[in-house]
């Protein structure tokens, strides 16, 4: 006979007996312990069909294949660049992946991309050993120019986007901000000092809060009350009509990094 | 004159009071407190980044790298001379024996998980402490591990069984043996198991079987400390 000990979306801590009996199957950061299933993460527990899976709260960004993360510049090579990922692991952006126009051989490198750069690019491949492959070809992968870098909690990130980039589409227009968020944890806003403070605030907020209830109200009567101004709510398919600056319509499921 | 009663009133098999918190320390990955009577441990957790030098890499799985420190000002009035020594050694390789078993860095080839022990003030029990800190702040870095490690120190103070001795216990004029011992709880596995002192087999058995009901009751701690950080008081979750 199973039944699952712990309540469905609770936080729960390595060591902690999730159910009994073989009827459920252990997910990601869980393990089976004879007829047990047991937490090995801390996090918040997922029933999902017939598996338990932890959802992790906290940690260093771990690479994935696909993440589009903010990266820097930390040496000029031969062959190409290699680049900080804000993990354990630095990444290498190739020649040929470095720019969507053409780059000729011998060209000077340090043009396109010098160190303590930022950019913004896609993990297009990682081997076992964390090697991992960049590319900037791409819509929105660029080089960073003026604005600042925050660090964010690398696991809080969905909650900054929102639901298809609500969260941080409103941000945007309630502090006029320009925003990029990448998987790994750091941000980059560009604005006047004062939408740049701003925005600061409320993303430390939203880190903060995250495991809030209705959290996107919250945050959107904070900005109403910070701005004076009223925000409409936000509405993805009229996305493009408040903001002019807005390049690239709702983030894609695939394009995870936030853009503007 | 036999020690017939604890100086400070505890039962047998009564622990120091215990406070515990993770998420102290915001430039740490995790970060833990664990006080225990006089004694008081943050673990800080860094990582995983990278390791140099390059023949300490493991292609296979992440290192796990322990430092314990007892501060300048700790301890009983004398101080401390700074930096490493062969007890901090020691006791960094030991907390790190004691870890190891649990945590699972299999995700992170050639990287390196840096644990930093740091003891403001001490009153006999720091490794324990230090482990039940370094346990709940790896957790809070949110590495993969079996289970909390849970630390707690018996003994036998002339020719009483008691746990979770303090200074002036260890310090009792006449045979004291002191056995730290950090467990897992839920399998029960011994992960560290030190003795300092004279003991026969019968009050080792006797002491263990003390050890774990407190080291049941640390585990407990150990799991509402870290759950405490996401359940803001006032709003369910």
């Amino acid at each position: 006979m199973t039944n699952i000990l712990v309540k469905e979306k609770s936080i729960v801590v390595p060591g902690e007996v999730l159910a009994e009996g073989m009827d459920y199957l252990p997910g990601f950061g869980t393990y089976r312990d004879n007829n047990k299933i047991i937490t090995s993460r801390l996090g918040i527990i997922i029933v999902d069909g017939r598996a338990l899976k932890i959802i992790p709260v906290t940690g260093s960004y771990n690479p994935k294949q696909h993440d589009t993360i903010i990266g820097k510049v930390v040496d000029v090579t031969m062959s190409g660049w290699r680049i900080n990922t804000n993990s354990a692991y630095t990444a290498m952006l190739m020649l040929k992946d470095g720019s969507s126009e053409y780059i000729a051989r011998g060209a000077d490198l340090t043009s396109y991309y010098n160190l303590d750069d930022y950019v913004v690019c896609k993990i297009i491949k990682m081997t076992s050993q964390r090697l991992i492959d960049l590319t900037m070809k791409g819509p929105g992968l660029k080089k960073l120019t003026g604005g600042r870098i925050i660090n964010v909690n690398p696991y809080k990130v969905p909650r900054i986007i929102g639901k298809q980039g609500s969260m941080v589409t409103m941000i945007k227009s309630a502090t006029g901000c320009q925003i990029i968020v990448g998987q790994n944890g750091r941000i980059w806003l560009n604005g006047s000092p004062e939408e740049e403070a701003l925005a600061v605030q409320t993303l430390k907020k939203i880190e903060s809060e995250s495991h809030h209830k209705g959290l996107t109200d919250k945050i959107k009567i904070y900005l109403e009350k910070k701005t004076g101004k009223k925000i409409e709510q936000i509405d993805n398919r009229n996305q493009e009509q408040g903001d002019s600056n807005q390049k690239f319509a709702k983030p894609s499921q695939e394009f995870k990094g936030e853009r503007k | 004159m036999s020690y017939d009663k604890r100086h400070d009133g505890r039962k047998d098999n009564e622990m120091r009071p215990i406070e515990a918190k993770t998420g102290v320390i915001p430039n740490a990955v995790g970060s833990a407190y664990f006080k225990i009577g006089n004694t008081e441990a943050y673990a800080a957790v860094y990582g995983p980044r990278d390791l140099y030098p390059r023949f300490l890499q493991d292609p296979a799985k992440g290192l796990l790298r322990c430092n314990y420190n007892m501060m300048p000002f700790s301890g009983m009035g004398n101080r401390v001379r700074p930096g490493t020594n062969r007890r901090s050694k020691e006791i960094s390789m030991v907390t790190k024996n004691a870890l190891n078993p649990v945590v699972d860095l299999h995700e992170f080839p050639n990287a390196v998980v840096d644990v930093f022990i740091e003891l403001p003030q001490t009153d006999a029990g720091s490794r324990c402490a230090g482990i039940c800190a370094a346990s709940m702040a790896l957790a809070d870095a949110g590495i993969q591990m079996k289970d909390l490690v849970a630390a707690i120190s018996v003994g036998r103070v002339d020719n009483k069984i008691v746990v979770d001795l303090d200074y002036k216990e260890e310090a009792y004029d006449g045979p004291v043996a002191d056995i730290p011992i950090a467990m897992v709880p839920s399998t029960g596995e011994i992960t560290l198991l030190q003795m300092d002192g004279e003991v026969s087999k019968k009050q080792l058995m006797e002491g263990l079987e003390l050890a774990k009901e407190a080291l049941a009751e640390i585990s407990e701690i150990q799991k509402k400390a870290l759950k405490d950080k996401y359940n803001v008081v006032g709003e369910k979750k």
